[in-house]
């Protein structure tokens, strides 16, 4: 019995490929998005988790000076002696010409069991290790991105390690660092002996670190993250408004077998149960698909995606995606669950249907004026929730739910604000023809809402995200301008050149401006502080977002410190509270400063406070101030006259073309999303008409008999989807707007720490209503063809179904 | 006794209005019998078919079908009764568009676990299918389409054969066609047949006729 219902059920779907496929392609298109986010989102914190578990990090105390700097490698020496179970780590950036690492140095001898990577401890290649010119272990990928790079030691390809580092003997990295004599930090072996010498009699200015559970980074890059995964999860909904339209309108279509069904002795929980079965085999076929789909996404998007986070987080990802079982596992889950809710309202409404119920389809077609309004009060309930989070939700959190609610209801308002603009049309026009056709627009409301919500979000999603990041555009190239005034930065090789660079410069330029700085923690965070000189420079260009009126002069008095607005709000600080530096000074806050594009904190004081507090810091980078014109001929003079490589020159423009590359690749995923998530909600406009166009024909057949042509009423057709896009439109502008104050001033204050002036693009808006034109257009283009072209003898069949 | 109902009746309620449609209905029907059910429009006729198919349920009174009470019984009960004991002719046919010919008249007897090629290859020659066996409903006229869902019925082999103006919706040689070759097989399997019908022409050509009148029988 239930073979053969259940062969029925599905023979529908062979008699209807069309609409199969729209519930397919819908589910395929929501799982991708959904998964394909996931896939870079697994990705990345495998990267991350590799990355903490390197050398034991995640498990291991460690020693390290209090003010964060390097500490002498005598100290190591003295707490080996007092029988401390130590080993020293060094660690630090390399960069050169463009390409960028992350090295440790670490002693293979004593280092603890489970800290020393696997390739070091098999690898039988131990004298190459540790003898000049020296062995780096390095993840595949990242050995093959230095291939031919000057200055690094032999590189080996080996599993296991995160990408974005490499591993090499203490001695070779110490050089390569410019570190001889120096450690970052002493690992602690779990088990110590006992009867050892305190530590604040052998090393006073150490203290203990615990195990780092959790990467900075993945810390760091959560917001990213959740960001991503809102735009998965909107693309995902948009994707659902498809199933659920696809799988109402099959149960709406199938209405009279159901009753044939039942009346021929299939039970109704039978009934019911086979549905339920029918809608998983579809979902997981879906599913497949859809999983599949994700992972050409995510391999398209991984390497925009590894951009962003180093450009904006220094987390390095690796650059080739895998297939994780939990992934797509999730997925499959996701599409199951997804087409669940969708059918859930069709299974529920056949289960409560009396069995001698009108079996004619209805195809939503005929919902009464009551559906609107319940769907206006849930979407009024929508919004309530949203003004409560607006007003009471903190954090990432709260503006999630907050953009969730407001674009749902939204979406739910819309059919009841559409409906309410048809009636008002209907009552103005005069002559037949139109009032026969906002009518019937009118009528065809209920079975276009869901795909017209689903064109709602994408549109709204398209203007507020468009406008933050236009926004953000704006900002920021006219925060490059504020921040790189200096016309050509020089990076010297050593300390000793530096110091002759700077008495070659400085008769031949307008100022030479130290760009100094040391990295240490500043009120429980890793910071940056710089120190900057008393220039013009500064006070002229620096982008401050409140300061003291005599800020500048404050700094180079060694009164003060400004912070960026990242640390400021992140503390809560305000002027005059104290700033504790890495060491023990404290500097009270005199001004805050954006920094866009930077995750840390940073800290600014006078260069000759920051010299008096680090004397060892690194002093070899320099801003240039000079004539622009003559910026090329210093550029060669430097070159061939002093010696510096043409490599540890970069000038404003290149910086700034390097700051906006990385700002747009930033959101080049975002922008994906965006496209994508638009092309569902035009597919879901076009399986909407086109289904729908095959249960017009009662409507169609008596105007197309009382004397309007085929082709006028397929005109017609197309006006109306066009119409209804254009409509959509209008009421997604201000949706968009308040989505993208929300994204501006909620979300990516939460998720970056920083807050951007809101510009508004209307440009932009005629745009996007040109291409919701379009999208209705094309949806509508097939069915309304088809109408053209439909042979007479179809039409006058509904009057022979009719008898 | 096949059909035996006792003192049945029906009423709908509209807004604050009560309507009685059937009242004190008694009706007995032995297996191989055909019995006419005539009246007016509205008058509960199909409401009657359906209650003793077990589509809907009476308000008072007792049914039983084939020795099974349906007064009382669940739904599971009742879709068993309609798949095993129960043949349902429709008006509007009711077939399932999604499947050809071949599988529509197959479709009950499957459902019933009792699928009978043989039979069903007899059927549609007797039916003037056979050549029609792969074409879709939709592709089918009227007389077609009622007669595949006659053939559908009697491929189950039925006990009861309950028909709602089977030959409503065809022309009067096309409807007395069908009619004759639905006695005739109705005959052959010696089930019964309740047939709801306008006509008093058709209804006469049955062993028995009934009115309904007033919600009650005469």
């Amino acid at each position: 019995m239930r073979r053969t219902a259940l062969s029925a059920l599905l023979s529908h779907w062979r008699r209807h490929p069309l609409q199969l496929a729209s519930l397919l392609m819908g589910l395929a298109l929501a799982t991708a998005l959904w998964s394909g986010v996931q896939a870079i989102n697994a990705e990345a914190r495998a990267s991350y988790d590799r990355a903490a578990q390197v050398l034991g990090q995640d498990q291991l105390e460690s020693l390290a000076a209090a003010d964060g700097q390097r500490l002498p490698q005598e100290v190591f020496v003295a707490l080996r002696r007092a029988g401390w179970l130590v080993s020293p780590l060094v660690e630090g950036r390399w960069s050169h010409a463009g390409r960028s690492v992350q090295v440790y140095g670490i002693d293979p001898f004593t280092a603890p069991a489970g800290a020393l990577p696997p390739p070091v401890s098999e690898s039988g290649e131990i004298t190459d290790f540790i003898t000049s010119p020296g062995l780096a272990f390095g993840a595949p990928e990242t050995v093959a991105e230095l291939d031919g790079a000057e200055g690094l030691p032999r590189l080996a390809a080996a599993e296991g390690i995160a990408p974005g580092m490499l591993i090499m003997d203490i001695g070779i990295a110490q050089a390569l660092m410019r570190a001889e004599g120096q450690v970052s930090r002493l690992l602690l072996a779990p088990d110590q002996p006992l009867g050892r010498t305190p530590l604040e009699q052998v090393a006073p200015g150490l203290e203990r670190r615990a195990p780092q559970e959790t990467a900075d980074v993945a810390e760091l890059t959560g917001s990213f993250h959740l960001n991503l995964t809102a735009f998965g999860f909107l693309s995902f909904a948009v994707g659902l408004f498809i199933v659920h339209s696809a799988i109402g309108l099959a149960f709406e279509q199938r209405r009279p077998m159901f009753r044939t069904l039942r009346a021929l002795g299939l039970p109704l929980r039978t009934l019911v149960g086979l549905l339920a079965v029918e809608v998983m085999l579809l979902a997981l076929v879906a599913g497949l698909i859809g999983i599949g789909l994700g992972y050409v996404i995510a391999a398209a998007l991984l390497p925009d995606v590894a951009a962003t986070l180093r450009g904006l987080y220094g987390a390095t990802l690796s650059g080739s995606l895998s297939l994780r079982p939990e992934w797509w596992l999730g997925g499959l889950a996701i599409a199951l669950v997804g087409a669940g809710v969708a059918a859930a309202q069709s299974l529920w409404r056949l289960w409560r249907l009396p069995l001698l119920a009108p079996a004619q389809p209805r195809a939503w077609a005929m919902a009464s004026a009551r559906g609107f309004a319940g769907l206006a009060a849930l979407a009024a309930g929508l919004a309530v929730v949203a003004v409560i989070a607006g007003v009471y939700g903190r954090g990432i959190v709260g503006g999630f739910v907050l953009l969730g609610a407001l674009l749902l209801s939204a979406a739910l308002a819309l059919p009841g604000a559409l409906a309410l603009a048809l009636a008002g049309a209907e009552r103005l026009a005069r002559r037949a023809l139109p009032q026969w056709f906002w009518a019937d627009t009118r009528q065809q409301l209920p079975g276009l809402s869901l795909a017209l919500m689903a064109l709602m979000l994408a549109l709204s999603a398209n203007i507020g995200v468009g406008t933050m990041v236009a926004s953000f555009r704006i900002t920021f190239t006219k925060w490059l301008d504020q921040r790189l005034p200096s016309e050509l930065y020089v990076t010297a090789r050593t300390e000793e050149e530096a110091t002759r660079l700077r008495a070659w410069l400085e008769p031949q330029v307008d100022a030479l401006l130290p760009i100094w700085r040391v990295e240490g923690p500043v009120l429980g965070q890793t910071a940056e502080i710089y120190g900057v000189a008393d220039h013009r420079t500064y006070s002229d260009n620096w982008p401050m977002l409140l300061a003291d009126p005599d800020v500048w002069a404050r700094l180079a008095r060694a009164e003060g410190a400004i912070v960026n607005e990242q640390l400021w709000r992140r503390e809560g600080l305000s002027l005059g509270d104290p700033v504790p530096l890495p060491g023990g000074a404290v500097r009270p806050l005199v001004g805050v400063y954006s920094d866009y594009g930077n995750p840390r904190g940073q800290v600014i004081i006078g260069v000759a406070d920051l010299v008096a507090q680090f004397p060892d810091l690194d002093r070899r980078r320099h801003a240039i101030r000079t004539d622009p014109a003559a910026v090329a001929d210093l550029r060669t003079a430097l070159v061939q006259d002093f010696g510096l490589p043409a490599d540890n020159m970069i000038d404003q423009q290149a910086v700034k073309d390097i700051s906006l590359k990385v700002f747009e690749r930033t959101f080049a995923v975002t922008a994906a999303l965006n496209v994508l998530t638009m092309g569902v909600a035009g597919f879901a406009m076009f399986t909407s008409l086109l289904t729908l166009s095959s249960m017009r024909l009662p409507q169609l057949a008596p105007v197309w008999a009382l004397g309007l042509t085929r082709a006028a009423l397929a005109r017609l057709e197309l006006i109306r989807a066009m119409l209804l896009a254009a409509l959509t439109m209008m009421l997604a502008v201000p949706v968009g707007l308040i989505l993208a104050w929300v994204l501006l001033a909620v979300v990516n204050v939460a998720a970056f720490g920083w807050r951007l002036p809101m510009h508004v693009f209307p440009a932009d808006w005629l745009w996007l209503a040109v291409l919701a034109l379009a999208a209705g257009g094309l949806a509508a283009a097939w069915p309304a063809w088809r109408l053209a072209r439909i042979e007479p003898a179809t039409l006058v069949k509904v009057f022979a179904d009719e008898r | 006794m096949l059909l035996s109902l006792q003192s049945v009746g029906k009423a709908y309620v509209s807004g604050s209005t009560r309507v009685e449609v059937l009242r004190g209905i008694d009706l007995a029907m032995n297996a191989g019998e055909t019995v006419a059910l005539t009246g007016e429009s509205g008058s509960g006729k199909s409401t009657l078919l359906h209650l003793c198919a077990g589509l809907d349920r009476a308000e008072s009174g007792r049914i039983e079908v084939a020795g099974r009470d349906l007064t009382r019984a669940d739904d599971a009960t009742l879709a068993a009764l309609r798949r095993d004991a129960v043949g349902l002719v429709f008006q509007q046919f009711n077939l399932i568009p999604s499947l050809s010919v071949a599988a529509n008249l197959a479709f009950q007897a499957r459902l019933k676990g009792s699928d009978d090629p043989g039979r069903i290859a007899t059927l549609a020659g007797r039916l003037g299918l056979a050549d029609l066996m792969h074409r879709y409903p939709e592709q089918l006229s009227g007389g077609q389409q009622q007669r595949v869902a006659i053939g559908r019925t009697l491929a189950a082999r039925p006990a009861l054969i309950l028909a709602d103006e089977p030959t409503g919706n065809l022309d009067e040689a096309t409807g007395d066609a069908v009619l004759d070759l639905m006695l005739e097989l109705v005959a052959e399997a010696g089930a019964g047949l309740l047939m709801v019908t306008h006509s008093p022409r058709l209804a006469a050509r049955l062993s028995r006729r009934v009115h309904l009148s007033g919600g009650r029988l005469a």
